[in-house]
């Protein structure tokens, strides 16, 4: 171990040495990003503006991520983790320094976004997407064809609804919605919060259709479901299949993630790396993700957003409810095992 | 170098003996070692802990929410699901596979390769897409739930997202690990036993039972192994067709690996999810000798 850290501090300071801009000898950059999180169109404009070749691998949660590059041997340039990773991250020495204020694109970053508390300074990651955890649901086929901004319509429904809901299979999703309808506090390390959520998501159980957070677009626009809980820029672009579905910021919390882009210690082709980021910290770039993906980015580039977008709350929050966001935590080792008891009961 | 026989034979043997070694005796091992550790704090195995079966006990005895030590009936649940599942899907395995390899033995030349052919043909989409097509296939305005609808009296019937649907996606996914060793079995079969046993006076019950199965066996239990070990690990189906409603063995073992970050508890689920495998396999051959040796 300590030879492996003692090589990671050579490599650091030989590149601090390095001027910022300058190339890799080999013109590959490997981007590792979550499924479906990125317009493949884009990689070809990079290509022809910088002349690196982008080589994009996907994953499906920060777990996975995590996973692959805890075990070694994955051989990333760029990856792309969420804020309450990152902290954890950095303490394992996963990440190498990047001092994003240092790109010269940094100046176009919303300031929201340019001092976080998950990496104060931004010295290893820099800002891509960020998001909502709410429930969307089809306007045309709920009673009344509104529904209160509450968690309460998702794990308490209506009659009407019994067997038409999806939640998300992801445990800590799951389980951090009902502890915000519970009012308990993220990450509870108490059995008795645990005991209620458990009840909770037990008693919600028979009236979901089923758990599932892959193809939540096509299941939303086709109608399968009348609810899902879902993220802001899924919606959106179920919204755009099937204009009555509407989305939901629950009054008593709803999760918001910031997704930031971020160089694993390992990476082989840094100054490609810092390149790639710095690309796209450009607004229209950014804008073009946004306009491809339907979720929102950190950088000034609100005037390149497609008016489709504008015109939908669930990409284009209303101001006052800001108030309402909740970033996700890192739980810690004794939270986890809860949520996994929680879990594994609920399903057994 | 002396050329005697122990020496190449030896020399003949490392090879094999080496990726033997190599791709199940160190994976394994590893398995087995990291089963006995603790998690570590962000990651996902803490090396330097002291081994112990804490993770073992911890599939049985678990501490309950008011702090007592409880028995846990949960992942015996899960178990004893999985071995239910993976046995309804090889039985149905079985009554499918057996017609189907019993008619392509009988077909001409060409027809066996082109049956031959049909039924490898699923192998060469991944295993996601097919079950993608299913969830297709079962959907609640699909021809399927309008055809099942027309002739089910009991009211509207929910295909997908429940134990028969997965039942059925498993099904599909490896009946051709049944016919296969089926049909390679009734491919060799000497028809002319069957009229020797009629000579003989059996009836055709006591032919079917005296000499075609016993002929037959090894076909089918090797397809019965060939199905219902991976199927007992099976976790893409169940999560997919079956909602995410139910764990299996193998949706227990993603998840340690995933969101609970804690390997040694997914290692020790696994390392019995292997002596279950074991124990089949051991006393599926122990029963074929005793019915050699009689």
């Amino acid at each position: 171990m300590p030879l492996r850290h003692l090589l990671a501090a050579t490599a650091l300071s030989l590149l601090s040495a390095a001027p910022v801009f300058a190339q890799d000898a080999e013109k590959t950059l490997y981007f590792y990003n979550w499924t479906d999180y990125y317009p493949v169109e884009l990689l070809a404009k990079f290509e022809a503006e910088t002349g690196i070749k982008v080589i994009l691998d996907g994953y499906d949660s920060n777990e996975t991520l995590l996973a692959k590059l805890q075990a070694g041997g994955a051989t990333y340039d760029v990856i792309v983790p969420s804020d309450y990773v990152v902290p954890g991250m950095i303490a394992d020495g996963l990440l190498m320094k990047l001092d994003a204020p240092t790109l010269s694109n940094f100046v176009n970053v919303k300031e929201a976004f340019a001092n976080p508390d998950f990496d104060p300074g931004r010295q290893y990651t820099a800002p891509y997407l960020w998001g909502t955890t709410g429930i969307a649901y089809d306007s045309a086929q709920v009673p009344g064809g509104e529904l209160e901004q509450s968690w309460k319509v998702f794990f308490e429904p209506a009659p009407e609804l019994e067997g038409k809901i999806a939640a998300l299979d992801i445990s800590s999703e799951l389980i951090l919605a009902a502890s915000l309808y519970l009012g308990i506090p993220q990450c509870t390390e108490s059995n008795d919060d645990a005991k209620r959520i458990l009840e909770l998501l037990e008693a919600q159980k028979p009236k979901l259709k089923l758990y599932s957070a892959d193809s939540t677009v096509d299941r939303m626009a086709s109608g399968e479901v009348a609810m899902h809980q879902l993220w802001n820029g899924a919606t959106a672009r179920a919204t755009a299949q099937r204009g009555t579905i509407r989305y939901i910021y629950p009054k008593e919390g709803t999760p918001m993630f910031r997704d930031n882009f971020a160089i694993p210690a390992s990476a082989p082709h840094p100054e490609n790396a810092k390149i790639f980021i710095n690309w796209m910290m450009a607004p229209e770039n950014a804008a073009a993700v946004s306009n491809a993906i339907a979720y929102a980015n950190a950088i000034k580039s609100d005037e390149f957003l497609s008016d489709q977008w504008r015109a939908m709350d669930a990409i284009n929050m209303p101001d006052d409810y800001a108030s309402r966001l909740v970033p996700t935590q890192d739980c810690s080792p004794a939270a986890r095992e809860l949520q996994d008891k929680i879990w594994t009961r609920l399903k057994g | 170098m002396t050329s005697s026989p122990t020496v190449r034979l030896t020399l003949l043997l490392l090879p094999a003996l080496a990726v033997i070694l190599l791709l199940i005796g160190v994976p394994l091992g590893l398995m087995s070692w990291v089963s006995l550790l603790q998690k570590g704090g962000s990651t996902g195995v803490d090396w330097s802990s002291s081994p112990g079966i804490s993770n073992y006990v911890r599939l049985v005895w678990e501490e309950d929410f008011d702090g007592t030590m409880i028995l846990n009936p949960t992942y015996l649940v899960i178990f004893l699901r999985s071995v239910m599942q993976a046995a309804v899907t090889t039985l149905l395995c079985l009554c499918l596979g057996l017609p189907v390899a019993l008619w392509m033995a009988g077909l001409g030349k060409t027809g066996r390769n082109v049956m031959l052919l049909l039924i490898t043909i699923p192998f060469w989409t991944n295993l996601l897409v097919r079950n993608y097509a299913w969830l297709i296939i079962l959907r609640e305005d699909g021809w399927t739930a309008r055809a099942v609808n027309a002739v089910w009296p009991f009211g509207p019937v929910q295909l997908l997202y429940n134990d028969v649907a997965v039942a059925i996606g498993l099904t599909y996914s490896f009946l051709p690990f049944m016919v296969l060793p089926l049909y390679s079995v009734f491919e060799k079969f000497d028809w002319r036993l069957i009229e020797a046993a009629h000579d003989l006076g059996a009836t055709r019950r006591r032919a079917l039972r005296r000499v075609v199965l016993p002929l037959v066996m090894p076909g089918i239990v090797a397809g019965s192994l060939l199905v219902f070990i991976p199927c007992l690990g099976a976790f893409v189906t169940p999560a997919l067709l079956g909602g995410g409603k139910t764990a299996m063995l193998g949706n227990v073992i993603q998840a340690q690996f995933g969101a609970a970050r804690n390997w040694p508890f997914g290692a020790a689920v696994s390392v019995v999810l292997l002596a279950i495998m074991l124990v089949v396999m051991t006393a599926m051959a122990l029963w074929r000798n005793r019915r050699a040796a009689r």
